[in-house]
């Protein structure tokens, strides 16, 4: 006889799984963050270097670096950058997305110290006299400038009376972004106008006691002026950034990377399935279920995590496909051995489940092992890798042992396939009498 | 398309040392190889700047010389890509600065309307690269060796890992055969198939493992080979299908997936392959030897073992 109510249960189990992933497959895949190699982008490890003598690099100096970084990717509108310390003394930045490539890797790494100077290099003013947030590009007869506002107007008079006061050609107010020890005004003079390394140097007539201040520059387009005040709003970097390392992908090269590497999926994907019906038959076809849960899981589970999608990530994905079916085909034959001892159906299923779990238990735990390690050691691209084995394998866990045990078992306990072990790919003239 | 397991009538362990002998020529044929041609190291793992250009149309390697030349940069190697060689890739031995990156980015951007990928590397980060490459393999083998002797034995767990070692090695040599670039990705190909041996390795050493519980008296090396030529023969579905599924993921994305994951997915291919073979015989037979051995031992030395 046989229990309709399980098979019936099995099917509402099938069709309900089966809408919620039509339902919500689409919000999910759209939500999940990807990595620079699938949409462009660039990533940069710096070497930190002291911005002044005598300065130690530690791990207040490294986090405020960090956070000074931040600040100016605010301004760059990147959705989802990531900064990283990585070891003593150095940062890695990663920038997904990023539209005009040139124009963020300057400004990150530009160190954005801002400095008032005499004719002979002497410092009056820097950019910790000026208050924060406060810079903004202004028009003046046309010609986009950078204003900055002073904490300490008083200050700047007694500069200006004092400049104002030196003998033609020194009564001139340099203003410097990045001075460096050896830097000359005028050593910079000697240049041709446009190489020159200082901003400006207005000529100071009178006593300036405002507390605003124009920067006309060399004159600035408009997007240099905005980058300059950005710049400044953003706050100097406390340390000196240098590229040691750094990749960028254009944006056509990820995209197609994205679509190649996903059609690829499918085909893989798609021949496992086949693969899996055509050779284990029924419990073959609670694998390809499983296994399409456990790509909706793992889809889901990245997504919470918040976790960035790379190359090697989807490509552990494909893999993890692989495991997940391994635990299918480890319990399958499994039970085939116990049908062909003669077993009946419920006591082949009931023993090879129990027998097969620990074998997938051990060999999952070790490639969890390898994957850790992966995961402590590896760099950017195999971390992401390092992240989705491991995921892949505690998802694949879930479903290929304890999701195809409940689905096959609503089949078997419903006595429908008993008899029938060809339904499970073995021949009746396989079967040991008892 | 079916096959019974019980039907198979080979020994595995009788010919094991054809399968040494096998294993140690192509060992010695693959040191020979990686010391005459070395590894075509990606700047990954040496120094420069490699680039990569899109034209959406046939290149040559002379017209992408040409181009670069009209920036006023010489590269040392240009190689063509892509399926249509549409793809330009020159590596320089130098790390281009800052600013010449822009000036590429912004000349073909404009010439291809496709931003080009350019990565740079400083000799000390590349070095970095291949040593805690390697620093992690070596960790996760004592991680797995640890695990599987708490869970085994040790002599298991040290198979395993000759195994992986085995397995690892013939990527490497494979790729220096080839002359294929050895980037980043390669790394994390090499480091899926340590994951993969060990799985499958294991998986074997269940069963034998399992087969040794319902053995009365495991005496001599004849009892551990009947046992574990058993235990392939039972795992041997098991062992060939998992493998196939794997090769189908593996060989859609060589075939399918595009330049970007190219590297990773013929390193994986070979890794499966290797790993297959190294699990059927090369693991277990090197764990019967050495069991054997501790058994005779044991029964030469009998006083020792009980004190």
């Amino acid at each position: 006889m046989v229990k309709k109510g399980r098979i019936v249960t099995f099917f509402i189990i099938v069709i309900a799984l089966a809408s919620l992933i039509a339902f919500t497959i689409k919000d999910i895949t759209s939500d999940i963050k990807l990595g620079l190699d699938l949409q462009g982008g660039f990533e940069v490890l710096y070497d930190v270097e002291p911005a002044q003598e005598g300065q130690e690099i530690n791990k207040e100096l490294l986090n405020s670096t960090v956070s000074a970084l931040y600040e100016r990717i605010n301004v760059l509108g990147v959705s989802e950058p990531s900064v990283t310390i990585e070891g003593n003394d150095r940062i890695r930045v990663q920038l997904a997305g990023v539209k005009d490539q040139n124009q963020a890797r300057d400004i990150l790494s530009t160190q954005a110290e801002l400095s008032f100077r005499t004719t002979d290099d002497k410092k009056q003013m820097d950019g910790t006299d000026l208050k924060e947030g406060a810079s903004k590009v202004v028009f003046e007869k046309n010609q986009p400038v950078v204003q900055v506002t002073l904490k300490h107007p008083e200050e700047f008079a007694n500069i200006t009376r004092k400049i104002k006061d030196m003998p033609f050609p020194e009564n001139r107010l340099v203003i410097w972004l990045d001075y460096e020890k050896g830097d000359s005004y005028k050593e910079e003079l000697k240049k041709p106008e446009g190489e020159r390394k200082f901003i400006s140097d207005p000529q100071v007539t009178q006593v300036l006691s405002q507390n605003q201040v124009i920067i006309t520059g060399p004159p600035f387009k408009v997007e240099e002026a905005q980058n300059l005040a950005d710049l400044l709003n953003a706050g100097s970097l406390p340390v000196k950034l240098k590229e040691i390392y750094s990749t960028s992908v254009g944006a056509q090269f990820g995209e197609q990377a994205l679509d190649k590497t996903v059609v690829a999926g499918y085909i893989g994907i798609g021949l496992i399935f086949l693969f899996m019906m055509l050779y284990y038959r029924f419990p073959g076809v609670i694998a390809v279920i499983t296994l399409s849960v456990y790509i909706y899981l793992i889809l889901l589970v990245f997504d919470w995590m918040n976790a960035v999608l790379t190359l090697p990530g989807i490509a552990a994905l494909v893999l993890g496909v692989g495991m997940a079916v391994d635990a299918n085909i480890i319990t399958y034959e499994r039970i085939k051995e116990e049908i062909r001892t003669g077993k009946s159906m419920l006591s082949a299923f009931k023993a090879g489940s129990r027998r097969s779990f620990a074998t997938i238990l051990d060999a999952n735990i070790t490639t969890v092992i390898a994957g850790g390690v992966l995961f402590i050691y590896g760099t950017s691209a195999v971390k992401g890798f390092a992240v989705m084995l491991i995921t892949s394998i505690l998802v694949s866990f879930i479903t290929a042992v304890w999701g195809s045990r409940l689905l096959l078992g609503l089949w078997v306990k419903s006595r429908a396939l008993n008899k029938k072990p060809g339904y499970f790919g073995v021949k009746e003239s396989e079967i040991d009498e008892l | 398309m079916n096959f019974n397991t019980r039907d198979i009538d080979f020994d595995f362990v009788k010919h094991r040392k054809k399968f040494f002998m096998f294993s140690l020529i192509l060992f010695v044929l693959g040191a020979i190889v990686l010391g005459v041609f070395g590894l075509n190291l990606g700047i990954d793992f040496s120094s420069g700047t490699r680039v990569d250009v899109q034209a959406g149309q046939s290149l040559t390697v002379e017209e992408v010389n040409n181009e670069f030349e009209e920036l006023g940069l010489d590269p040392e190697e240009v190689t063509l890509a892509g399926d249509n060689n549409e793809i330009g890739v020159a590596r320089f031995i130098g790390v281009l600065s800052k600013d010449e990156i822009a000036e590429v980015k912004s000349y073909f951007n404009e010439k291809y309307g496709s931003e080009p990928n350019i990565s740079t590397v400083s000799p000390q980060v590349g070095k970095e690269l291949a040593k805690n490459a390697f620093i992690a393999v070596v960790i996760a083998s004592i991680g797995i060796i640890i695990y599987v002797a708490i869970r085994f034995e040790w002599l298991q767990g040290l198979a395993a890992i000759v195994a992986l070692f085995h397995d690892a090695f013939l990527i490497i040599a494979v790729f220096s055969i080839l002359q294929l670039e050895v980037n980043i990705t390669f790394i994390a190909a090499v480091l899926t198939i340590v994951g993969y041996s060990i799985n499958d390795t294991i998986v074997t050493f269940d069963r034998i493992r399992e087969n040794m519980k319902f053995e009365k008296k495991v005496k001599t090396f004849e009892d551990i080979a009947r046992i574990v030529n058993a235990s392939l023969v039972q795992t041997l579905a098991r062992s060939i299908n998992t493998v196939l599924t794997v090769i189908f993921a593996a060989a859609a994305l060589m075939i399918f997936g595009g330049e970007a994951i190219r590297t990773f997915s013929i390193a994986l291919l070979i890794g499966l392959v290797a790993g297959t073979y190294s699990s059927l015989f090369i693991a277990s037979q090197l764990w019967a030897v050495w069991k054997g051995k501790q058994l005779e031992k044991k029964r030469f030395k009998p006083a020792e073992n009980e004190g």
